[in-house]
């Protein structure tokens, strides 16, 4: 045991986990961000909170984590390279650990070019894969990313992103193992919408044997309406959408309840392939459906750890 | 080379507006070579400005030659006794040849008359690309000749990160992913394998972001002055 975190402890048991994403708001109010995760207390492990997401201004990761630590509830905080150097990185992690976060997630960052400070100068002192790494070190070694030693013990669960969909597709297997390397305990993965090139890339996982060395949250996304599915297909980067998903979408009378069931429809496939040890619900800015979500995926009631 | 465009010529005339006796100087090495401030450029800008001021009413002349660079003390020196006659400069050098005259002549008063954009090299004519940082620490053996510091978006060593598709960075189809580029070479010279060292955090004291503006020595070839 690393951390001692439910998120670990789940994975560790072996069961199919599950974590659900909240965003911060673009305010300092939390009373909505409180309601959605008290909304799924009993559905999800852990809460990812993401770090600025798409490079738009939000209260941060951190403090809204400490949010849900206060309500009993474990936060996954998300730390991007993008807007921070490794001076900050490490103060703030320190920061998190000093108020309860056990889990953190590692990862770049979308570009500050679309978020709403184009303006801004990106940091990328680092790259998420050295941020892993300085993480690591700096936990088990307990020496900081300059060599200068910690005072006293640091335990946090470390997990990383990954994205199938991205190319070159062969180095995706390759880009897995490298993050597993640098420290990732956990790897939650992109949407998923192409299930066959998922698969394809999970049979490379486990031929390798990685499954066994990190455990793997496949990304779900629910959709909300045909111009969210069109929107994500044609400007956000890094995710695939089959065109007979968006035929789908087009030909459902329902639309919400049809995003809904391909979301249920992946959770349940995903189920079934190998190495898969878990799901990561990322419903954006329609968090309420989560609970929904995981009941009809037969993934409720939770275990217990 | 040193790349540069020329500012708005609205901008440059209303910098230029208070002064009586103009010259725009060209600068004949790099920023001619990227058509922005040679002396074709500079006579060019110089008649704009003309025409301008007349239309404005601004009163004076507008006068235009060029040396050979900009940021070497001996070439102002053969024009010093010229450039002394103008109550204003409209450089067309890079940000290097406006300070270099500055530095040089502190009695000059001197305008930048274009934005330097970066060091790099055009790939067809009239598209020139950014291809180096003046990072201060050459990765390019580790990378197949392909800088990463300069052409990925966010500078990573370790990559390419989950935005490449198709061979285009995340920030637009019109980008091409360094980390494809470098991937692509790899492969080719069957050297894969390099991309699973963990390349650690680089070291930014040697580069602008972390030791502010760099100096240069060699003491073999300073001249002792002493
Ligand atoms: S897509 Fe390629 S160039 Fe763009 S940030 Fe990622 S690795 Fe760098």
């Amino acid at each position: 045991m690393i951390a001692g975190s439910k998120l670990e402890k789940t994975i560790n048991s072996g069961q199919f986990v599950v974590t659900g994403e909240l965003g911060p708001p673009k305010g300092a109010d939390l009373t909505q961000l409180k309601h959605h995760a008290e909304g799924m207390r009993n559905h999800v492990e852990a809460y990812n909170i993401t770090d600025n997401q798409t490079a738009i201004v939000r209260t941060s990761s951190i403090a809204c984590g400490a949010t849900l630590v206060q309500m009993g509830l474990e936060p996954i905080i998300q730390i991007v390279v993008r807007d921070r150097n490794r001076i900050c990185i490490q103060s703030d992690v320190l920061g998190a650990h000093a108020l309860g976060v056990k889990n953190i997630l590692c990862l770049a960052g979308d570009h500050q070019k679309f978020g709403n400070e184009p303006g801004s100068k990106g940091v990328f002192d680092i790259d998420s894969m050295q941020l892993l790494k300085g993480l690591k070190d700096l936990r088990d070694e307990k020496k900081f990313m300059g060599g200068e030693e910690l005072n006293g013990e640091l335990s946090y669960f470390l997990g990383a992103v990954e994205n199938p969909f991205a190319d070159p597709f062969e180095y995706r297997v390759d880009r897995l193992e490298k993050k597993i390397k640098a420290g990732a305990s956990f790897i939650q993965t992109q949407c998923i919408f192409d299930l066959d090139r998922f698969e394809r890339w999970m049979e490379m996982v486990c031929e390798r044997g990685l499954h066994k060395k990190v455990a793997i949250l496949g990304g779900v996304t629910p959709i909300k309406s045909l111009g969210a599915a069109r929107y994500m297909k044609n400007n956000v980067s890094g995710i695939t959408i089959p065109d007979e998903l968006i035929e789908r979408m087009t030909g459902a009378e329902k639309k919400k309840e049809e995003g809904l069931k391909i979301a249920i429809e992946t959770i349940q496939r995903l189920k079934e392939i190998e190495g898969v040890a878990g799901v990561h619900i990322m419903a954006i800015a329609w968090e309420e459906v989560i609970p929904e979500i995981v009941e009809r995926a037969g993934l409720y009631p939770r275990p217990k750890v | 080379m040193i790349i540069a465009e020329r500012k708005p010529l609205e901008e440059i005339a209303a910098m230029a507006a208070p002064y009586k006796r103009v010259c725009v100087l060209g600068c004949n090495t790099c920023v001619a070579v990227c058509m922005a401030g040679g002396q074709k450029e500079a006579e060019e800008t110089a008649t704009l400005l003309r025409i301008h001021r007349k239309k404005e009413n601004v009163d004076g002349e507008v006068e235009v030659f060029s040396i050979e660079r900009q940021c070497e003390f001996e070439m102002i020196d053969e024009v010093l006794e010229k450039l002394k006659s103008y109550d204003v400069i409209v450089s067309l050098a890079c940000g290097v040849g406006v300070q270099t005259i500055v530095e040089h002549v502190p009695s000059l008063r001197v305008l930048p008359g274009l934005n330097t954009t970066s060091m790099g090299y055009p790939t067809e004519q009239g598209v020139w690309k950014e291809r180096c940082l003046g990072c201060g620490d050459c990765v390019l053996d580790l990378t197949m000749g392909i800088c990463p510091i300069t052409r990925c978006a966010k500078s990573i060593l370790n990559g390419p990160c989950g935005g490449s598709a198709e061979g285009k960075c995340e920030l637009g189809k019109d980008v091409d992913c360094a980390w494809h580029l470098i991937h692509e070479r790899l492969s080719a010279f069957g050297r894969l394998s390099d991309l699973e060292e963990i390349q650690p955090p680089k070291d930014w004291s040697k580069s602008h972001h972390g030791g502010g503006a760099r100096t240069s020595v060699r003491e073999d070839v300073r001249i002792d002055r002493g």
